[in-house]
């Protein structure tokens, strides 16, 4: 691959030829992973579309009839649908907004210069090289009755909680599963704002400084609006990440207790109902409110990702 | 986003570049209050940490009592683990899909991210604005049709089966990470490869990437890290622990019978496939940060 992409050699001294070149050169070295690209995202996503319009025998494979927009309107008409739109968006409404707070009250501490703030850095990276899975276990851990660190602080304490199977109620599971991320996924977001944060200039602060601008009043009208592209970016690829999620409840709850998310609900019909029609066309309705959500925070969030990208040219 | 992008830093080379000494000279100067949550941030990391490898060490009474500290510890739990077949599989399945994954990403991610980082070329911020979205796209969308599509051609539940999904999120994180790797490379060593005569091509393969190598290590790690942690996909795509890796081996690890508590057994699984994770945070810490950075705030 890497010998057929020479470009023949044009006089140098030609702009319009070697300009000519470049952008063939550039084709050629984009053209293989674009095409990988559209084989393994593209094209499963639009045979995905063609088997969401069609009924799956259970009993005979193979056998299949074309039933149109049928399965969409049977998700979009049941509940089991509509609770885990619900649940899925809790779940990101709660962590994201956690993630954010937290993440940016941990950047502002991150850019304080102390004794230790390497510790720190370190400390808090960790959670993030943690597998999903492993958080889940982790806070399984936690908050599992008798055995848990959690159970068993709040029992002696006498406060309530104690005594609750968190995992098997609605609330309580919920608010394990939201911990679990935040635990996981803060770093990421701190880090994102961090590097926003160390982009304001000194001059600014110190202009701050000299018209007597208290601290509060400093974060408030200068560091917070100078970060809000950094906080909305953190917040685009949290969001995006949130409502995917799979793995957090599928280890913790196996979707018991209404926290089936949209991608588990999508998963259950696929694998273990074993239908084909009804689960695609569950994929599919994940993906487009991904999609349209990511679509909103682009037109209404500010800090873009479009710009991003033009930026690049 | 220009105040973002318009100087070029990682929370890592700011603070080593700009450390400014009067800045330093105020350390430890924190208020009583910031300690505090400098502390709590630090528990909140660390406490669940500690009660995994606490769930680890224990068993029978002093696990379902949950003692704080273990009046016995024990490495039976892990003896279990190593003894399991099945876990032993899974780590070997994980590592080829990983390894594989991961060079195959970056070979091809390399070539495009060039491209976009440098040469002349229609349609740039669409393509690069294509790829970024791709990995927001949620897993289930490919996983659903992947395992009807496998299935009709025998790619259901083997490792070629789950490295070829896995591109799907592994190869637009590796070319936009690269991408702006490779925009830091000063241009001045390509225009000086030019005078010289070379075309675009040499320059990228005779000055680029050698510079690019910390890039390239950088970027190999998190595609590396999110191709081992991926679920959804390996869990949809195999069933036998032959191709099973081990986020989805772990999920469905039961203990030595069913009367068996295992989440003693789940916990030190959980810490063996950690323990290598943490030594690449400590030791590559640097490089995690800058090329989480990179690839997120460059876009």
């Amino acid at each position: 691959m890497a010998t057929k992409t020479i470009p023949p050699s044009r006089g140098p001294a030609k702009t319009s030829g070697r300009d000519r070149a470049e952008r063939k050169l550039a084709f050629r070295m984009t053209a293989p992973s674009l095409v990988i690209m559209a084989l393994v995202a593209a094209v499963p996503i639009g045979y995905a579309i063609w088997l969401s319009l069609n009924q799956y025998s259970v009993r005979t494979a193979g056998l299949s009839r074309f039933v149109g927009l049928d399965n969409y309107i049977a998700a979009l008409t049941s509940s089991e649908w509509w609770a885990a739109f619900g649940q899925t968006f809790l779940f990101a409404g709660l962590s994201v907004s956690l993630e954010l707070i937290l993440g940016t009250a941990m950047a502002l501490l991150l850019n304080l210069a102390f004794k230790g703030r390497a510790v720190l850095r370190t400390v808090v990276l960790l959670p993030y090289a943690i597998i999903t899975v492993v958080s889940a276990i982790t806070w399984q851990t936690m908050f599992q009755p008798n055995m848990g660190l959690v159970t068993n602080v709040l029992s002696t304490l006498g406060l309530p909680g104690g005594d609750v199977v968190w995992l098997g109620e609605h609330g309580y599971a919920m608010a394990v599963i939201v911990m679990a991320d935040v635990w996981k996924t803060t770093p990421f977001a701190a880090l994102i704002i961090l590097a926003g944060l160390q982009v304001i200039s000194a001059e600014t602060y110190e202009a701050a400084e000299l018209d007597g601008a208290s601290k509060w009043q400093t974060f408030v009208n200068i560091t917070l609006p100078l970060l809000r592209p950094a906080i909305v970016l953190a917040a685009i690829f949290r969001t995006m990440d949130a409502l995917r999620v799979f793995d957090l409840p599928f280890v913790l709850t196996r979707g018991a207790n209404g926290t089936e998310s949209m991608s588990m609900l999508a998963y259950g019909q696929l694998r273990e109902n074993r239908l084909v029609g009804e689960g695609s066309a569950l994929s599919i309705l994940t993906f487009l409110t991904v999609m349209v959500v990511s679509v909103i925070y682009i037109r209404f969030g500010g800090g873009n990702i479009r710009d991003v990208a033009k930026e690049e040219q | 986003m220009s105040t973002l992008t318009a100087e070029r830093t990682t929370p890592e080379l700011a603070t080593a570049r700009r450390a400014p000494k009067r800045r330093l000279r105020g350390e430890s100067k924190l208020h009583p209050l910031v300690w505090v949550f400098v502390v709590a941030v630090m528990a909140f990391s660390l406490i669940p940490f500690y009660w995994l490898v606490n769930t680890s060490l224990k068993k029978g009474a002093s696990l379902s009592k949950g003692e704080l500290f273990p009046s016995q510890p024990t490495l039976e739990n892990y003896l279990v683990v190593f003894q399991n077949p099945e876990f032993l599989l899974a780590l070997r399945n994980s590592v080829i899909i990983a390894v594989v994954t991961t060079t195959v990403a970056l070979v091809f991610a390399s070539f495009a991210a060039y491209a976009l980082a440098r040469l002349k070329m229609r349609r740039k911020a669409m393509i690069l604005t294509l790829i970024l979205s791709v990995t927001t796209f949620p897993a289930i969308a490919i996983a659903a049709p992947m395992f009807s599509i496998w299935r009709e051609i025998g790619l259901y539940d083997t490792l070629l089966g789950l490295i070829i999904p896995k591109l799907t999120f592994a190869l637009p994180l590796a070319i936009y990470t690269l991408t702006s790797f490779f925009k830091e490379i000063p241009r001045e060593l390509e225009e000086s490869a030019y005078m010289d005569g070379a075309t675009p091509f040499v320059a990228f393969r005779k000055v680029i990437l050698p510079l690019a190598v910390p890039g390239l290590a950088t970027t190999a790690i998190l595609v590396f890290i999110s191709v081992w942690n991926e679920f959804l996909l390996a869990v949809t795509l195999t069933t036998s622990p032959e191709s099973r890796p081990v986020p989805v081996a772990i999920a469905f690890f039961s203990g030595t019978s069913e009367f068996d508590q295992p989440l003693g057994t789940i916990s030190a699984a959980s810490v063996i496939i950690t323990i290598p994770l943490v030594i690449l945070v400590l030791l590559c810490q640097k490089r995690i940060v800058s090329g989480m950075t990179a690839g997120a705030v460059k876009g």
